[in-house]
């Protein structure tokens, strides 16, 4: 009898431990890395010549100017000459030659604006740095797509690798699990020029830099914050004290 | 006061009501003595309405309503928000603090709507103060519904689609309803312009008559207080309410503090989390409005999802109408029920201090059946609790519960055990 009970009370518990994976298992579900998220200068300089050499090619961040970067410590001399290619200024627009119509015919889609990427990316399975930093760290070569890649957390995905001499090739071992899920296992085909720890470490600054994009306000808007409540915590006192004063003949 | 300044108010006063204002509503209106926290939720909204004009007077200053495309293949509207965030200097704190200000507006409505409802301050003689402050809501949600459209990202865009889409469920005037209010046959450039238009005049300005109307019918017949007695009944020999106050400076300097505690937890919210988890500022709208890309889960602002979500419970078609239909006619009937509490309530008593456990039960259901509509609306129709218990079937039933509230109302409140009122308010 005791055993009985004892039985149908770890059933219980485990329907109830098991019922958030079964929620989980219902939706599309997504397995994100935590992004090592940087503030360090360094960190988003590097973000920032990565993004300049591989992103903007093809990616705009139309809402960014070149001389913004003198927020994260480069001089209007170093951006001039180590960011500028092809005759822009530096109070110019990070916009991308490639018309839009265009990239609809090469890539099949149009090409985002990865201005507020960070900011677009968020979801309930983790911030948009997250997801960023696992979609970078995840492409594998599948012949199946005209690009030649794949990606885990963007299935199909128009863009091909272009971190490949970076990172690499990977290859994909697709798993069925047979209730419609799948499980991809990616390993390292051909080491690119950066090793896997380095490799995640430049992704980390790029995503870094694409946080920092996303809203260049925002560590001086902390800083404000802290002002203003530390402002509103004094005039509490005072307001208070006030109060107090006024009120000590009402009974 | 010297008497050059005694002349000019002099001047004045033979001119205009100045004096006399100031002492009706101000240093000679008379409010109970025994407000407590529910109490400053009043003045906050007032608070937070001034907070919206004026950020949104420097916001339309740089904001463009332009759905058309600019060079870089992304829509004015859009941009213009990027550029109040980036390039106008303070631009980012005026926009966080209208957009947190959207949300905070309604957090403080639902706190002050909700002190009405435990302190009785609906029954007579406060029935049109009522009537203004439902219609203020509705206002209010009508001009949050526009304003949301502005940004012009995809939960704006798509957003708007499905409520307008709503119109169109009514019979014989729907279709052509729903393309008057767009001004279009999908979401557009025409749309964005004239729900910009209510935004910033329109609606701001019936919003303002109706605020204006809700606190002259209060001053006419005096506020409640928690005890739900009248002050106005036993007076002394100089004819003011013994039980009460000046507002002014009293209520004034209580006010006072009340406001910087709010701003704190406003301003915490404004400096240290704008986005409120995706709740304030929802993460799909940070992508700009695409009509030819659908987004998988579209979920109305928080303020509207107990109401979304008595919409999407109504399922069943009826008279041969479609269950959308029924659901548009639930969803208006649940805010237009509220107008109806002066009438609903037939308890001898007004404050729930005094009313017995019949209603306190009926109250204590009614919240929890409204935080759980409101969770489930934020969630995709599918939602199950725990990956289990769908949240479809519990949505219906709290939509029951939610209207059952109202609808049972002048039976339980009628048959409830009250405790007797006091003759005078409590106070300390």
């Amino acid at each position: 009898m005791k055993t009985r009970v004892l039985n149908l009370i770890k059933r219980a518990v485990a329907v109830v431990l098991f019922a958030p994976a079964l929620a989980l298992a219902a939706g599309a579900e997504l397995h994100l890395d935590r992004a090592p998220v940087s503030k360090d200068l360094a960190s988003l300089q590097h973000g920032a010549k990565l993004f300049v050499n591989y992103c903007l090619n093809c990616h705009g961040a139309s809402f960014m100017r070149y001389n913004q970067l003198e927020n994260i410590g480069l001089s209007e001399q170093l951006i001039r000459d180590n960011l500028l290619f092809t005759g822009e200024r530096v109070g110019d627009l990070m916009k991308v030659s490639m018309r839009p119509a265009d990239a609809k015919v090469w890539f099949g889609t149009a090409v985002p604006d990865l201005t507020l990427i960070a900011r677009q990316r968020a979801s309930e399975f983790g911030s948009g740095a997250d997801w960023l930093y696992t979609y970078l760290r995840q492409f594998y070569r599948d012949e199946s797509r005209p690009t030649g890649w794949n990606n885990v957390v963007f299935e199909n995905v128009g863009m091909p690798h272009v971190l490949w001499e970076l990172q690499g090739d990977q290859t994909a071992t697709v798993t069925d699990d047979g209730h419609g899920g799948k499980t991809v296992e990616l390993s390292l085909a051909k080491p690119g020029k950066l090793s896997a720890a380095e490799y995640d470490k430049s992704v980390a600054d790029l995503v870094s830099f694409l946080v920092w994009m996303g809203e260049p306000v925002a560590e001086k808007r902390k800083t404000i914050g802290l002002f203003v409540l530390a402002f509103l915590a004094g005039l509490f006192v005072l307001s208070y004290a006030l109060k107090k004063n006024y009120w000590k003949d009402i009974h | 006061m010297t008497t050059k300044s005694q002349a000019l108010l002099n001047w004045i006063d033979e001119r205009f009501p100045l004096t006399s204002t100031w002492k009706a509503h101000l240093s000679e209106y008379y409010a109970p003595k025994n407000f407590n926290f529910w109490y400053f939720f009043g003045s906050l909204a007032l608070l937070v309405l001034v907070i919206q004009i004026v950020t949104g007077i420097f916001l339309v200053m740089h904001y463009k309503p332009d759905g058309t495309l600019n060079a870089a293949g992304i829509p004015v509207a859009f941009a213009s928000v990027e550029y109040i965030m980036r390039e106008v200097p303070g631009g980012w704190l005026i926009r966080y603090l209208h957009s947190t200000g959207a949300s905070a507006f309604f957090v403080v409505v639902y706190l002050h709507m909700f002190r009405g409802l435990l302190y009785g301050s609906y029954r007579k003689p406060r029935e049109l103060i009522w009537i203004f402050g439902t219609l203020i809501f509705l206002a209010l949600m009508a001009e949050a519904f526009m304003g949301y459209l502005l940004p012009w990202g995809q939960m704006s865009y798509w957003g708007a689609q499905v409520i307008i889409n709503l119109f169109s469920a009514i019979p014989v005037i729907g279709p052509d309803l729903s393309l008057v209010i767009r001004g279009d046959y999908v979401i557009s450039d025409a749309t964005l312009n004239r729900f910009f238009s209510f935004h910033v005049i329109a609606v701001p300005l019936v919003l303002i008559g109706l605020v204006a109307a809700h606190i002259i019918a209060l001053h006419e017949v005096g506020s409640n207080n928690p005890d739900g007695v009248e002050i106005k009944k036993k007076k002394g020999a100089d004819g003011i309410p013994l039980d009460g106050i000046p507002f002014h400076p009293y209520y004034t300097v209580k006010d006072i503090v009340g406001v910087v505690v709010f701003l704190f937890f406003f301003s915490a919210v404004v400096f240290f989390a704008p986005e409120a988890g995706g709740y304030f500022l929802e993460f799909n709208n940070f992508i700009p409005a695409d009509p030819l890309k659908t987004p998988p889960h579209i979920a109305p602002v928080w303020y509207f999802t107990p109401f979304y979500s008595i919409l999407r419970a109504v399922t069943y078609p009826l008279f041969g109408l479609d269950a959308k239909f029924w659901g548009v006619v639930a969803m208006g009937a649940s805010v237009v029920i509220i107008a109806f509490l002066p009438w609903l309530d037939r308890s001898p008593v007004k404050s729930i201090r005094y009313k017995g456990p019949v209603f306190k039960i009926a109250v204590v259901i009614f919240v929890i059946s409204f935080v759980i509509l409101g969770y489930l609306g934020v969630k995709p129709p599918e939602y199950k609790f725990f990956g289990v218990l769908p949240g479809a079937p519990i949505a219906q039933l709290c939509s029951v519960l939610y209207f059952a509230f109202f609808l049972l109302m002048p039976w339980y409140s009628k048959i409830d055990k009250c405790k007797p009122e006091p003759e005078r308010v409590n106070f300390k």
